[in-house]
C-alpha cells in the first residue's frame, strides 16, 4: 500500500487556521529552518481514505479473538471513553490550579481509594505511563528506601527465570544487578533456591503472581517471608493481577510496593502500543518515598503534596490522566461484585479453553489448573512434524484469530501462552479450539503447508532479517 | 452481566462443569485459604448511566477556560476535527502492539509514517515509535549516551523544571551524574558550558525555545560539546520545528520533545507524546519500538518492528531501556495532525503563535508588564508583574481567562493560535481593570 508521502501532491492541502489577526512578526536573521519539512500535501477526504485502509490492515478487540498471553486483551467499554473525552476532563490544562481542577484531583482519589482496596496497599501514584515505567518507579522506591537507611550494601535484585523482560531490564535502569532465580520443574519459584540467594546484598524480589506459565505460587507466603527476613523488600508485578482481582491481596501477599497495568486488568484500550498506565502501589512504609504529586485532603479541597522523601517524577504532570478517568470507570462499574468475577470469569475460560485443546492433542506446559492464562509447548509437534509454534501461530492468523504470545516464557521450548480473558464467550473459544485442532491436524497431514501461512493477510510473512540488517527506518523521498 | 462478561451464570456452571469443577470458588483452589479476600470494600458498580451521571458531575467541578495564556509544557493549539475521527477507529484504539506483522500492517505503517515525519520535522535521520512523554524523552536520551567512561549528564538550568526533574530521578537509577549549566539572562550560559565540558561528561542538554520561551544558540552549544567529544541533546517544541533551525540543522546528536502540541487535548497533563529522534551513528542504541520496512515472502513492501536486539523482550537486564508499551495511539495522533496540517498549515501555526505572543508581548509592555528578558522568543516569554501575582491570577479566572504561569521572575505568557485579537485585547483591558 502506497505511504501517505506517495499520494501527496504539490498544492493540496486543507484550509484548518483563519488568517492572521495581528500584525506579522518575521524571525530575526538567521534563526529560520533551511529546509521546509516534506510533511504530506493532502485533501481531507483522501487522509480519511487513507487511514480507513490502514484500519483494514490491523486487528483489534473489536475484530476478533486475541487471546494474546499476559496482555490481557479484554473488551474495552464504549462509556470509558466517552467518559475520558468530556470537555471537562480534556479541556483542563495541568497547570491551572488543584482548586480549578477539583474534579481532575477527585478522579486520581477515587482510583487511589479503589486500588488500594483491590491491591492492599496504603497508597498509589499514577504517574508511570505503563507497565514498565511502574517498575521502574517501583525499583527506585525500594532503593530509596534502603539508601534511607543507610543500607547502601543492597545492590541486587532477585528476578525468577520466567519473569517478563521489562523485569529484569527495569532493574538494570535503576542501578540494580538481576540474580535469576530458577524455577521447579511444575513452574513455581524454587524456594530452596532462593533461600540460598537471599542475603545482605538482596534489595528485593520481583514477582508476579499468577507467574507468566498461569501458576498462581502456593508458596508465596514463604516466598515473600524469605525476602523479608533477609532485609529485602518485595515487588509484584500486576501484569496478570487480572486473574485474581477481588480474589486475592498483593498487600496480603507481602509485598511491598506493586505496579498495576491499568491497560490490562482495568479494561482500557492498549492503542496499538499506548498510552497505558502503570500505577504504582505501595505499602506505608514506602509511601514517604512516592513521586511528587500525590492527590491529598476531602472532597472539594483537594490538593497536590510532595511525599517528604520522595525521589523526585518519573514524568510531567502527574500521568495518563485520561487513562486513569477510563480506568476510574471500569471499576465504578464493575463494583465489588464485579471485580471478583471478572476474575473468576477469565479463569475460568482460561481453564475451558486449556481442556478443550488438551482433549485435541496439545501439550500444557504445566499439568492441572492454570489461572487467567496457560502454556502450551509444541516441542512434541516441533519433532515430529518440523511445524513450530510460529507455523501454528501464523495459522491462526489465517483463521481470523490474533496469535498467542509466542516463544514465552523463555524457559518453555516452543510456547504458545493464551490469555483468552473474561469478556469472551464460549463460542469463540469453541471457535478457537476447532481451529487450533484443525491446525494440529493438518501439521501432521501437510507439514508443509503450514510454513507457507498466512496466506489471507495484506501481506505474507516479513523479511525480519534484512529489515535489521538493512534499516529502512523512514520513507526516501 | 457484571465485567462485561458475555456468558450467563448458567453458560458459567455448564463450562464449570466441563472442566470437571462444580463451584466457581475451585477455580481458586490454588489460592491459600488465608489470602481469600471475602468481600472488597467498594461501592456496589453502576449502571452505564448512573456512571455516566457520576462522571458528568465530576467532570463539573473543574473549571474549562474559554481563553488560555498559560503553556509552560502543555499548549492549547486547534485540532483538526479529521485528527479525533482517524484516532477513534475501534481498531487502532484496541489493538495491542504489532507483534504480528501480518495482521497489524495499518499499525506498522502508520508508525513508519510517524517516524519519518518526527525526521522531516527535526531533521535527524531515525525517530523511534515514541516513549511516554518530553521529559522521559530528555531522561532517555541520557540514559543513552552515558557509557561506562562518561557517567555525566550536563543539563541546563533553562529546560523545563519538570524535565530537569525527571532527568535527576533517572540519573538516582542508572548512577548518573547530573550537573546543570546556569543560566545568565534567561539563557544557557555558554561561557559557563565551556568550562564544564571534561573527559567525564557524556552529554549536554538544551531546550529551545527554553523554558522562558527563548530560542537558545543550540548551534554554539553542538560544536563546544562536539569539540570535545560529547553529544549534545536538544529539546524542541514540535509546532516550532516548522519556523526555527531544526535539531538536525543546528548539529544536535538527539532531537527530543514534548508531542502534544501536535494534535493532543490538554487532558491534565496526559496522554501526551514523547518524541525522540537520533543519527545514523547512533541509531542502535536508541531506545523503544522502530519500525522498518521490509519485503514479505511474496515479494511485497511490508513493515515490521525492527532493531529488536536493543529490546528487554530480547536482552532483559542488557536492554538499551525497560521500555515496552509506549504512546503509539499518541504518535498516531501527531501524525494525522501534521498530515492535516501540512507543511504550509504547520508553518501558519507557528508564525501565527509567534505574531500573537509579539503582540501580546508588546500590549502588555504598554501596561506596565515588562518583558524580563532581551532576544528571540518563540510564543512564550517572561514580564515583570506590578501587581500580586496570584491575585491578578484570580481576577483573571473569575472572567473565564487563564492567565500566564506565576513564576518567580514574573509570569510565564504564552500565545498559540487559538488567542485571537480580541481576546488578547480582552485580556489586557481586564487586566487594567485589576490595575485600577
Amino acid at each position: 500500500m502506497k505511504l501517505l508521502f506517495e499520494k501527496s501532491v504539490p498544492g493540496r492541502g486543507m484550509d484548518i487556521l483563519p488568517p492572521l489577526d495581528v500584525p506579522p512578526c518575521p524571525l530575526e536573521e538567521g534563526l529560520g529552518r533551511e529546509t521546509a519539512a516534506r510533511l504530506p500535501q493532502i485533501a481531507e477526504g483522501d487522509l480519511c481514505r487513507h487511514y480507513r485502509a490502514l484500519e483494514k490492515r490491523a486487528h483489534g478487540v473489536c475484530d476478533g479473538f486475541y487471546p494474546l498471553g499476559s496482555c490481557t486483551m479484554k473488551y474495552n467499554p464504549k462509556i470509558d471513553e466517552q467518559m475520558a473525552a468530556l470537555e471537562g476532563f480534556a479541556g483542563v490544562h495541568p497547570l491551572q490550579g488543584a482548586e480549578s481542577a477539583q474534579g481532575c484531583l477527585e478522579v486520581y482519589a477515587r482510583a487511589e481509594s479503589c486500588l488500594k482496596e483491590i491491591t492492599g496497599m496504603d497508597a498509589v501514584s499514577f504517574q508511570p505511563a505503563a507497565g514498565a515505567h511502574g517498575e521502574f518507579l517501583g525499583l527506585l522506591l525500594i532503593k530509596a528506601y534502603h539508601h534511607d537507611r543507610g543500607d547502601l550494601a543492597r545492590t541486587k535484585i532477585l528476578v525468577p527465570d520466567a519473569a517478563h523482560g521489562t523485569n529484569p531490564a527495569s532493574a538494570t535502569m535503576a542501578g540494580f544487578e538481576v540474580v535469576s532465580v530458577p524455577s521447579t520443574a511444575n513452574g513455581r519459584v524454587d524456594v530452596e533456591a532462593l533461600r540460598a540467594l537471599a542475603g545482605a546484598d538482596t534489595a528485593g524480589l520481583m514477582l508476579t503472581n499468577p507467574n507468566t506459565l498461569g501458576i498462581f505460587d502456593e508458596n508465596i507466603l514463604e516466598i515473600t517471608q524469605i525476602v523479608h527476613e533477609a532485609g529485602g523488600l518485595c515487588y509484584y508485578d500486576g501484569a496478570n493481577l487480572n486473574a485474581v482481582m477481588g480474589v486475592a491481596r498483593p498487600g496480603d501477599m507481602g509485598f511491598d510496593v506493586v505496579h498495576l497495568n491499568l491497560h490490562k486488568t482495568f479494561a482500557t484500550p492498549h492503542g496499538g502500543g499506548g498510552p497505558g498506565s502503570g500505577a504504582v502501589g505501595v505499602k506505608a512504609l514506602l509511601r514517604d518515598f512516592l513521586p511528587d504529586g500525590q492527590v491529598a485532603g476531602k472532597m472539594g479541597s483537594y490538593r497536590f503534596e510532595r511525599p517528604a522523601k520522595s525521589v523526585g517524577r518519573v514524568k510531567e504532570f502527574y500521568g495518563n490522566f485520561g487513562v486513569v478517568v477510563k480506568a476510574l470507570c471500569y471499576m465504578l462499574s464493575l463494583g465489588a461484585e464485579g471485580i471478583p468475577e471478572a476474575a473468576a470469569g477469565a479463569v475460568l475460560n482460561a481453564n475451558y479453553l486449556m481442556r478443550a485443546l488438551e482433549k485435541g492433542g496439545y501439550e500444557t506446559a504445566v499439568p492441572g489448573l492454570c489461572m487467567h492464562e496457560f502454556v502450551l509447548t509444541l516441542e512434541k509437534l516441533k519433532h515430529e512434524t518440523g511445524v513450530s509454534a510460529l507455523d501454528v501461530a501464523k495459522a491462526m492468523i489465517d483463521r481470523g484469530i490474533h496469535p498467542p504470545t509466542m516463544y514465552f516464557p523463555l524457559i518453555v521450548h516452543e510456547a504458545l501462552m493464551l490469555e483468552p480473558t473474561e469478556t469472551e464467550s464460549r463460542e469463540t473459544l469453541n471457535e478457537c479450539a476447532e481451529a487450533m485442532v484443525e491446525i494440529l491436524k493438518a501439521a501432521y497431514a501437510a507439514p508443509e503447508s503450514l510454513h507457507a501461512c498466512p496466506v489471507t493477510t495484506p501481506i505474507g510473512r516479513p523479511d525480519e532479517v534484512a529489515a535489521a540488517r538493512n534499516p529502512v527506518l523512514k520513507y526516501g523521498f | 452481566m457484571g465485567g462485561y462478561i458475555p456468558s450467563t451464570r448458567e453458560e458459567r456452571a455448564q463450562m464449570l462443569q466441563a472442566i470437571g469443577l462444580e463451584t466457581p470458588a475451585e477455580l481458586f483452589s490454588a489460592v491459600p485459604e488465608a489470602l481469600r479476600v471475602q468481600k472488597l470494600n467498594l461501592e456496589p458498580g453502576l449502571s452505564e448511566m448512573a456512571l455516566s451521571r457520576l462522571m458528568r458531575g465530576v467532570a463539573a467541578k473543574n473549571r474549562v477556560y474559554r481563553s488560555i495564556f498559560r503553556g509552560a509544557g502543555a499548549y492549547n493549539h486547534y485540532i483538526p476535527a479529521v485528527v479525533s475521527a482517524v484516532t477513534s477507529k475501534e481498531t487502532f484504539v484496541t489493538a495491542y502492539t504489532p507483534y504480528q506483522a501480518e495482521m497489524s500492517q495499518g499499525v506498522l505503517q502508520s508508525i513508519f509514517e510517524y517516524q519519518t515525519m518526527i525526521c522531516e520535522l527535526t531533521g535527524m535521520d531515525v525517530s523511534n515509535a515514541s516513549v511516554y512523554d518530553g521529559a522521559t524523552a530528555a531522561a532517555e536520551a541520557v540514559n543513552m549516551l552515558v557509557d561506562a567512561k562518561r557517567r555525566v549528564a550536563l543539563v541546563s538550568e533553562t529546560v523545563h523544571p519538570m524535565t530537569l526533574e525527571t532527568i535527576r530521578t533517572y540519573a538516582f537509577g542508572a548512577g548518573v551524574e547530573v550537573k546543570t549549566i546556569p543560566a545568565k539572562d534567561g539563557r544557557t550560559d555558554l561561557d559557563a558550558l565551556a568550562g564544564m565540558l571534561d573527559k567525564d561528561a557524556a552529554c549536554v542538554l538544551v531546550q529551545s525555545p527554553n523554558y522562558f520561551g527563548l530560542i537558545e544558540d543550540a548551534q554554539k552549544a553542538a560544536e563546544l560539546a562536539h569539540a570535545n567529544r560529547i553529544k549534545l541533546i536538544l529539546s524542541v517544541n514540535p509546532i516550532a520545528c516548522a519556523l526555527y533551525k531544526t535539531p538536525g540543522e543546528v548539529g544536535a546528536d538527539v532531537a527530543v520533545g514534548e508531542g502534544q502540541p501536535l494534535g493532543m487535548p490538554l487532558s491534565f497533563g496526559g496522554p501526551y507524546l514523547g518524541f525522540m529522534a537520533t543519527t545514523k551513528a547512533l541509531m542502535r542504541k536508541l531506545p523503544g519500538r522502530i519500525v522498518g520496512e521490509t519485503t514479505d515472502n511474496r515479494g511485497g513492501r511490508a513493515f515490521v518492528l525492527t532493531l529488536q536486539a536493543r529490546e528487554q523482550h530480547i536482552r532483559r537486564e542488557k536492554a538499551s531501556s525497560n521500555i515496552c508499551s509506549n504512546q503509539a495511539l499518541c504518535a498516531m495522533t501527531a501524525a494525522v495532525y501534521m498530515a492535516a496540517m501540512g507543511e504550509r498549515g504547520l508553518r501558519q501555526a507557528a508564525e501565527q503563535c509567534h505574531a500573537k505572543a509579539a503582540y501580546l508581548r508588546g500590549e502588555l509592555t504598554q501596561i506596565g508588564f515588562a518583558p524580563v528578558h532581551e532576544g528571540p522568543f518563540f510564543h512564550e516569554f517572561v514580564t515583570a508583574c506590578p501587581v500580586d501575582k496570584q491575585a491578578l491570577v484570580d481576577a483573571l479566572a473569575d472572567k473565564g481567562i487563564l492567565a500566564g504561569l506565576p513564576v518567580e521572575e514574573g509570569i510565564l505568557w504564552c500565545a498559540t493560535e487559538m488567542n485571537a485579537k480580541e481576546d488578547i485585547d480582552e485580556l489586557i483591558a481586564a487586566i487594567g481593570e485589576v490595575l485600577t
